[in-house]
């Protein structure tokens, strides 16, 4: 106990709980709707692109990446959910391919171009999560927090309109509701958070934080509102959790939350069977 | 002026028609049942009224003050929905979206309306109740709640019986024929099941190939269709 207390009062520390519980929580909020879109494995997709985005940023020598990796992100995202919508091409293997693809390339022009001495190093922490993510600067900060309030703020005004277009897109499209719009919403926020969410937990291990949360509380809850709102205590929770511990036993940040959260879907799925609302 | 007048219409998908010279007007009050084989457009002529398509060619006009927004759909229900965690209430609100703007919550009155509304269709002691818990009956009514949160004055029912049993398919047609009776609330359906839709409907729009029918019940009784084709089968 004392030694997280002493922990604690490092400002690196601070940043690395301010950055890990905003993004958990709107990769939380995010995950609800893409998991009974059945759109999980977008989360996965995306973070793909970002990844080879970032490879193009670093060999171009780019110092601040997100101005490559934000619209490259973004712009896929909307591309995936287009595609799931109509074409020839399913959704899924839509993703995969353009995941693989933008892995493949983002790895080989790392090898090929890159100056640094230890390629498979970095890559690895792009994958894993890196260590820098105790090493966050105030920019860092600041441009997670914004970024995380903005998508705070947009899924708070989008609210009904997310639920109605998640339930039946059919009826809310015939209603007026602008479908398209609403679609674009999601895409964008996901593009969002999933470039803000590989520093905390790496590429590989995004879509945890994305749909562990949101698959543990709809374990217990039966409704809209309380399922989002569990999912973001539990998401919250095991971001706090999950950086303690990596902390405390020096593990790695990324993969200890996603453990967390592992457990904690196990937890709720046990629950769950016993109370008979799984 | 009729609510709605589709002159011409072709219907298909991919660029491929299925029925074409398709030709029908929907009054105020009237109640149509639209019938036909499988993959005779039944279903896309819906989207088309809906604006969730654009037919392949002809016209659709909307009449009598009637606007786009005012068309209340019952869809046929997706498989996603079936393990949605959802309330019923949560449901039924989002029928009033569409004509919210930038408002972004519901407003009190809307809440009201909506308690009216599940209070007429029986269903408000589930309004707490999940959706995925509910009968097969019971999920229709909701999502009937909901389109009538979107609107009073007209229905489009793709298949509403489908997979009930004969007692509730009974008491849903029921349902329908009140609203359409006491309150006015011109429907259009869709239906595999001619015997029962047949009775309540004023009149009736048979697709094939090409559009077999279109005109008064009484009179589409008058002609056998379904003896016409089994003979050309």
């Amino acid at each position: 106990m004392e030694t997280l207390i002493y922990y604690l009062s490092f400002p690196f520390v601070q940043y690395a709980l301010v950055v890990g519980v905003l993004v958990a929580l709107c990769a939380s909020l995010l995950g609800v709707s893409l998991v009974l879109k059945r759109y999980s494995f977008i989360g996965d997709g995306l973070s793909h692109v970002a990844f080879g985005a970032m490879a193009i940023a670093t060999v171009m020598d780019i110092a601040e990446d997100l101005v490559v990796v934000m619209p490259v992100t973004v712009l896929a995202a909307v591309a995936l959910l287009r595609l799931g919508q109509n074409a020839k091409i399913k959704g899924d293997s839509a993703i995969a391919m353009i995941s693989v693809s933008s892995m493949a390339i983002g790895y080989l022009l790392l090898s090929i171009f890159s100056k640094s001495t230890n390629v498979s190093g970095d890559v690895c922490s792009t994958l894993f999560g890196s260590t820098s993510f105790l090493t966050l600067t105030v920019t860092d900060v600041v441009v997670c927090v914004v970024m995380s309030v903005a998508v705070l703020a947009i899924m708070a005004y989008y609210y009904h309109r997310i639920f109605a277009i998640t339930f039946d897109e059919n009826f809310a499209g015939a209603n007026g509701v602008n479908v398209g719009l609403g679609n674009f919403v999601i895409a964008t926020v996901t593009a969002v958070v999933i470039v803000l969410a590989m520093k905390l937990v790496g590429t590989l291990l995004i879509s945890a934080l994305i749909i562990f949360p949101a698959l543990s509380a709809m374990r217990l809850f039966k409704n809209y509102k309380s399922v989002l709102s569990a999912s973001a205590l539990i998401a919250v929770s095991c971001a706090l959790i999950g950086i303690l511990m990596s902390i405390l036993f020096s593990v790695p940040t990324g993969a200890m939350i996603v453990v967390t959260n592992a457990a904690v879907f196990l937890l709720f799925s046990v629950v769950g069977k016993l109370r008979g609302t799984d | 002026m009729a609510q709605i007048v589709c002159e011409n219409l072709s219907l298909g998908y991919e660029g491929k028609i299925v029925t074409g010279g398709v030709n029908f007007e929907v009054n105020k009050g009237d109640y149509l049942c639209i019938v036909g084989e499988n993959g005779t457009g039944k279903s896309t002529l819906m989207k088309a009224l809906l604006r969730l398509k654009m037919p392949e060619s002809g016209t659709i006009t909307l009449g009598e003050g009637l606007t786009q927004k005012e068309i209340g759909y019952l869809p046929q229900q997706t498989p996603m929905q079936r393990d949605f965690p959802a309330s019923v209430r949560e449901i039924v609100m989002t029928g009033f979206l569409g004509s919210m703007g930038f408002r972004p919550f519901y407003s009190r009155e809307e809440k009201a309306k909506a308690a009216k509304i599940m209070k007429k269709l029986g269903i408000s002691e589930l309004s707490g109740a999940c959706y995925r818990d509910l009968s097969g009956g019971q999920q229709q009514r909701v999502l009937l709640a909901r389109a009538l949160c979107a609107t009073e004055k007209m229905l489009l029912l793709d298949e509403p019986v489908a997979g009930l049993d004969p007692k509730v398919t009974a008491e849903l047609y029921t349902l329908i024929r009140r609203l359409n009776r006491e309150e006015k609330i011109t429907i259009i359906m869709i239906s595999h099941d001619m015997e029962m839709a047949l009775e309540d409907a004023s009149h009736v729009l048979h697709l094939s190939n090409e559009p077999l029918f279109f005109g008064k019940k009484e009179d589409y009784l008058k002609q056998d269709f379904r003896f016409q084709r089994r003979e050309g089968e």
